[in-house]
């Protein structure tokens, strides 16, 4: 084979690292479940998303590769964000403008 | 190399389409076109969960109750169960990247197991609701002040989790012709972007459920 075709098959992450990740999506999921059990007020949701977040990341940072992806492939998760924010954003107008905790 | 027209599949698949300038570039194509499909499957699932944001905001207090009929066990055992689908689909995709034909083979089969294990969870699970009177619709029954927002509640909750499901259902099938190509031994470290490919669709579908799993589960449990 090649040394091209080497290059094309791209970066190989080894077992170690998929299961310290899958570890650490784990340790979120227990951690959801028992924020929710917590009475943190209007702080609940945010706090159950910002945990999402970073398990969402994980996934997409190391599972889908995008730590070894080229620079477009880089941008296309914060491309979706930014057109997810428009919708979720837009649609909520009212809400955002009534002001926070939401009545 | 052979005139294409004589080629099997298997050897017409490894050489470089004339359009593109070299292996590297066919390659990034495809992943880049993958990437492509799931931002747009990111904004249909958005229109969802836009959806499902209104009507808590709206109504919070049916939210918070019609959630509690949700099962958090069963809820959390399924996001363990699709995390780790997720592990063995990587190793899946390891297996190809390394030509290891046998890890392929474990973790795609591995894979496959675990995604109907979360489908007959989410069976069992819908044919409680039916059972319990909680299918939106004539037979709907909610007891307190909030039924009728409740029902709201549960007609969310079946689009997002039956759109969620029917993704599973496609990934199951990527997943069984991925088994039969890996047994004969189609994947290696120079050719293996359909397993890289239902590998970052299978990691999206389990990212939505990461968010449906507190949205829906886990509204008001103190």
């Amino acid at each position: 084979m090649s040394t091209h075709d080497d290059h094309a098959a791209g970066h190989i992450a080894s077992p170690k690292l998929y299961f310290a990740i899958f570890g650490a999506l784990m340790v979120g999921t227990a951690i959801t479940v028992a924020a929710a059990f917590h009475d943190f007020g209007t702080l609940g949701l945010p706090i159950a998303m910002a945990i999402a977040v970073v398990k969402a990341s994980l996934v997409v940072w190391f599972f889908m590769h995008v730590k070894y992806g080229f620079p477009l492939v880089k941008a296309m998760m914060p491309m979706a964000i930014a057109f997810l924010i428009v919708l979720l954003g837009f649609t909520l107008m009212d809400y955002v403008g009534r002001g926070f905790p939401l009545q | 190399m052979a005139d294409a027209s004589t080629m099997s599949t298997y050897d017409r698949r490894r050489v470089v389409a004339h359009q593109f300038a070299d292996a590297q570039q066919q390659r990034e194509a495809a992943t880049l076109g993958m990437w492509f499909f799931l931002v747009q499957e990111v904004l249909f699932f958005g229109g969802l969960f836009a959806t499902y944001a209104v009507y808590r905001f709206r109504f919070p207090e049916a939210w918070a109750e019609a959630s509690k009929e949700l099962d958090v066990m069963l809820g959390a055992v399924n996001t363990a169960v699709l995390i780790g689908s997720s592990l063995t689909m990587a190793m899946a995709v390891h297996g190809a990247q390394t030509g290891n034909r046998r890890e392929q083979v474990i973790s795609l089969v591995l894979t496959f197991l675990l995604g109907t294990t979360f489908l007959v969870i989410k069976g069992f699970e819908y044919h409680h609701k039916w059972v319990e009177h909680l299918i939106p619709g004539p037979g709907f029954q909610f007891h307190g002040p909030e039924a009728p927002h409740a029902r709201i509640f549960f007609a969310v909750y079946f689009a997002m989790t039956g759109m969620h499901a029917f993704h599973m259902v496609i990934g199951l099938g990527l997943l069984v012709w991925l088994i039969k190509n890996a047994a004969q031994g189609m994947y290696d470290a120079s050719y293996n972007i359909p397993v890289e490919n239902v590998g970052l669709y299978w990691h999206f579908v389990d990212i939505v459920w990461i968010f449906l799993f507190p949205l829906l589960y886990l509204v008001s449990r103190h």
